[in-house]
């Protein structure tokens, strides 16, 4: 019985903590547990939301996108030029998407080419996409769309926010690649173990194109979310996300050895996340506590997995 | 005088569902070599675990020199003098041999390391193990044999009053087998209590003096090695009568005189114009000792070393294969040597195993049918006889056995009409080993073809069509079955050995 317990806490451990905190919330504040504030926090992780499911394949696979964060800015300032020079709406968050998935190709390209470890290859393309932002745009913001794209991060489909939806289609997708493919099987047999799937005649390469690929294309898709929630390009937008994306991924249960851990968990990961910051704003919880207890949790909700692993 | 160092009282150790250990009663003296036997899932390695303390026992008392033992842990029981050479290596490939030899319990002039003596000490022994090897050598750049033999070397360096040695033959040529006995022998004069765990029991009735059987966690019979007999030992090892206990190959009828593969003049970085052909329905058994160039014909089949000269010929049209996935297409497979490196993904679950190398078959854009997918895996887990409670479960916790067979099973998933097994019965029980010769046998009649790495003698000799000698990274004879002995085999296999330091690659 002992140790059913056991086994029912490391598979359901992370959202017994999610419902915890939910619990302690909905008793300090009578307003956390209304439509309205599940809708808020769901619209707040939408956009973090977004980038984990591309984080978590990548992680899988054994390796890291660091360039998350500067993948979605660069591709949100030219969108927002696109925008700005009139582009037709469809077609530049077409190009947009592009701009994404070939970001995130060329990272694919150095590991898979020049053997760079993902970790510093994705830290210098960070480096580099967030320069070519500042460069593309002097650092000042640009504005001024127009206006139905604003529908995007701000409109409602009844009485769910826009970014809601595109993340449970984004989460559908991921979790139907990594559960129903061919893909899904090669990147956790990629972080597994590398040798034994060149051995079992997998194109290793190809997956990580494709994982990196994806990691861009969804930065892509959430820059386009934020672009339209807050109506202007700054520069400086997702400067610290890929830290965020990395947090709910490995929040959610996925090691960092790659191979392990399911998307259910990163979804949930990510609520934590968002039921953390919201409900700490509700308790008029100062910003740099909440930076510490962030770190705290992480840690806490981690180190417990481990605990109860052993 | 008590000569008692070691006893075990009542242990018993539980995993859920399943009874490792059951009130085992053991007692292990100074000087004696004590063997213990049994097939894989037998309860040996979770008795080692226990003595060690890398495991806790559920219940149940250990004794050492008469004072009982608490809160055991590998850290105390070093201390004490207890070794253990396990099974799966426990180096650091990236450090020398002397450098992995004094792991953690490194020589020291105050804070700085005395890499002099430490140096001096390796060579020392690794001279006594009988290994030509600088101390310098980086482990990754040496052979398996030679690695265990490092193990063994990195357990008589400390303090050793008990040393256990868990299958420590398994990857050793037959002269370092030899070397490794002189030791034990010097070892038991010197009143080490020697813990002798291994599945090939000539070695066992050669080396020890008692052995103790265990069977499904339980401890069967223990007695001097002179009142056992082989027969009477396999018995209570299986726990049924086994009329023999080796497979032959009977005949060779299911050889066609159809080639199915031709390598000629071929070279890589490691072997040296290596020719020969398969023939449809043929075992081919390659035999050598240890790094001699016989894994490498298989790394240069299946497309993991490059091919620099010569060329691959298979259903005589001639073949180019870059990788393994070249290999496949062209209906080859390969079972490695290496199933925890190279074989599995041990943290997946079986079904994804099995099905990894030909997931194509079941899918249609992409994306997989997984109830076909799962049917056909099944059907192959129980045409080869695999035992697991779910197919969900992860690789990792089967049996050693069990693990090959999946690595089998995912094999032959591939259709693949050209099978290399390399060293396809290493590290497994009598009863799995009966069953994947079985499983070869079936194939050939089927009409595959099968090359056949192997070290173990009888394996080569009595399922082998035609045996192939390599020695140096060349072929240096070939016979038909029949026509060879062990010792021709052996002496074939050192003939170019000499002026190389072999086991060292250039």
């Amino acid at each position: 019985m002992g140790k059913k317990a056991e086994q029912m806490f490391f598979k359901y451990g992370i959202l017994m903590f999610l419902i915890t905190l939910g619990l302690i919330f909905s008793i300090i504040s009578p307003y956390f547990l209304t439509v309205g504030n599940i809708t808020v926090v769901l619209r707040q992780i939408s956009i973090v939301g977004i980038c984990t499911v591309g984080m978590t394949m990548v992680i899988l696979t054994g390796g890291i996108d660091l360039a998350v964060g500067a993948t979605m800015a660069l591709s949100s300032i030219i969108l927002a030029k696109l925008l700005v020079s009139g582009v037709n709406i469809l077609l530049a968050i077409i190009l947009t998407l592009l701009v994404g998935i070939i970001l995130g190709l060329i990272n694919g390209l150095l590991i898979n080419k020049m053997n760079i470890s993902p970790l510093i290859t994705t830290l210098g393309t960070l480096t580099i996409f967030r320069g070519i932002t500042y460069i593309v745009t002097g650092g000042l913001p640009v504005y001024g769309f127009p206006k139905g794209f604003s529908y995007i991060g701000q409109g409602y489909v009844g009485m769910i926010p826009v970014p809601v939806i595109i993340l449970a289609l984004v989460y559908g997708a991921g979790y139907f690649i990594l559960y129903s493919t061919k893909l899904g099987r090669y990147i956790y047999g990629i972080g597994g173990n590398e040798s034994a799937s060149i051995l079992s005649g997998v194109n290793v390469k190809k997956v990580k194109y494709m994982v990196y690929a994806i990691s861009g294309g969804l930065a892509g898709i959430a820059s386009i979310v934020m672009l339209s929630r807050i109506n202007s390009a700054l520069p400086n937008a997702g400067i610290g996300f890929e830290l965020d994306v990395v947090t709910a991924v490995v929040l959610g249960g996925i090691s960092v050895n790659g191979g392990e851990g399911r998307l259910t968990g990163v979804i949930i990961g990510s609520l934590i996340i968002g039921v953390l910051s919201n409900g700490m704003i509700l308790m008029s919880i100062g910003e740099y506590y909440q930076l510490v207890v962030k770190g705290v949790v992480l840690l806490t909700a981690v180190g417990l997995d481990n605990v109860v692993k052993r | 005088m008590n000569k008692k160092i070691l006893t075990l009282k009542n242990i018993t150790k539980n995993y859920p569902g399943v009874v490792a250990l059951r009130d085992v009663n053991l007692e292990f003296e100074k000087g004696k070599v004590h063997a213990i036997v049994g097939e894989n899932g037998a309860g040996k390695s979770t008795l080692i675990k226990i003595i060690t303390g890398a495991i806790d026992k559920t219940s149940g008392e250990m004794y050492f020199k008469g004072e009982k033992v608490e809160n055991n842990n590998p850290i105390i029981s070093i201390e004490k003098g207890i070794n253990a050479v396990y099974q799966e290596f426990n180096l650091i490939p990236a450090l020398t041999i002397s450098e992995n030899i004094f792991y953690g319990y490194e020589l020291v002039n105050g804070i700085v390391l005395d890499k002099k003596h430490m140096y001096e000490e390796s060579e020392k022994l690794l001279e006594e193990l009988g290994v030509k090897l600088s101390p310098n050598t980086i482990i990754k750049n040496i052979g398996i044999g030679n690695q265990q033999i490092v193990e063994i070397a990195k357990a008589l360096v400390k303090k050793v009053e008990v040393l256990i040695l868990d299958e420590p033959t398994a990857s050793l040529t037959n002269s370092e087998i030899k070397n490794l006995f002189k030791i034990i022998e010097k070892l038991r004069k010197e009143g080490v209590a020697i813990i002798y765990i291994s599945h090939r029991l000539h070695e066992v009735f050669e080396i020890s003096d008692i052995i103790t059987v265990f069977r499904d966690g339980e401890l069967i019979m223990k007695k001097d090695t002179i009142e056992f007999n082989e027969d009477e030992l396999v018995n209570l090892m299986v726990g049924r009568d086994l009329d023999k206990h080796f497979i032959k190959n009977v005949d060779s009828r299911n050889v066609e005189n159809k080639k199915v593969l031709e390598l000629k003049n071929i070279c890589t970085k490691y072997i040296n114009d290596v020719s020969f052909d398969l023939k449809k329905g043929e075992i081919l058994g390659i035999a050598g000792l240890v790094s001699s160039g016989r894994t490498e014909i298989a790394n240069a089949l299946f497309g993991v070393d490059e091919i620099y000269q010569g060329h691959i010929f298979v259903n005589n049209k001639k073949a180019r294969i870059k990788s393994p996935r070249d290999a496949m297409d062209k209906g080859i497979a390969f079972i490695t040597e290496d199933r925890k490196n190279l074989g599995l993904i041990l943290e997946m679950p079986i079904k994804q195993n099995t099905s990894y190398a030909s997931l194509s078959k079941w899918s249609n854009a992409g994306i997989i049918d997984k109830v076909k997918e799962e049917k056909d895996v099944l059907d192959m887990l129980s045409n080869l006889k695999v035992r697991y409670s779910s197919i969900k479960e992860k690789v990792k916790n089967l049996s050693g056995g069990n693990q090959q067979k999946v690595v089998i099973s995912k094999c032959l998933l591939t259709d693949s009409d050209i099978i290399i097994f390399d060293e396809p019965t290493r590290g497994i029980d009598i009863g799995s080993k009966e069953e994947v010769y079985k499983i070869m046998m079936e194939l050939v009649k089927l009409g595959k073809s099968i090359i056949m790495i192997s070290s173990e003698m009888p394996e080569i000799l009595n399922m082998s069509d035609r045996i192939l000698v390599m020695s140096s990274g060349r072929v240096v004879s070939e016979y038909k079955r029949g026509e060879v002995t062990s010792e021709q085999i052996f002496k074939d296999s050192a003939s170019l050995l000499k002026g190389r330091d072999y086991g060292k690659k250039s």
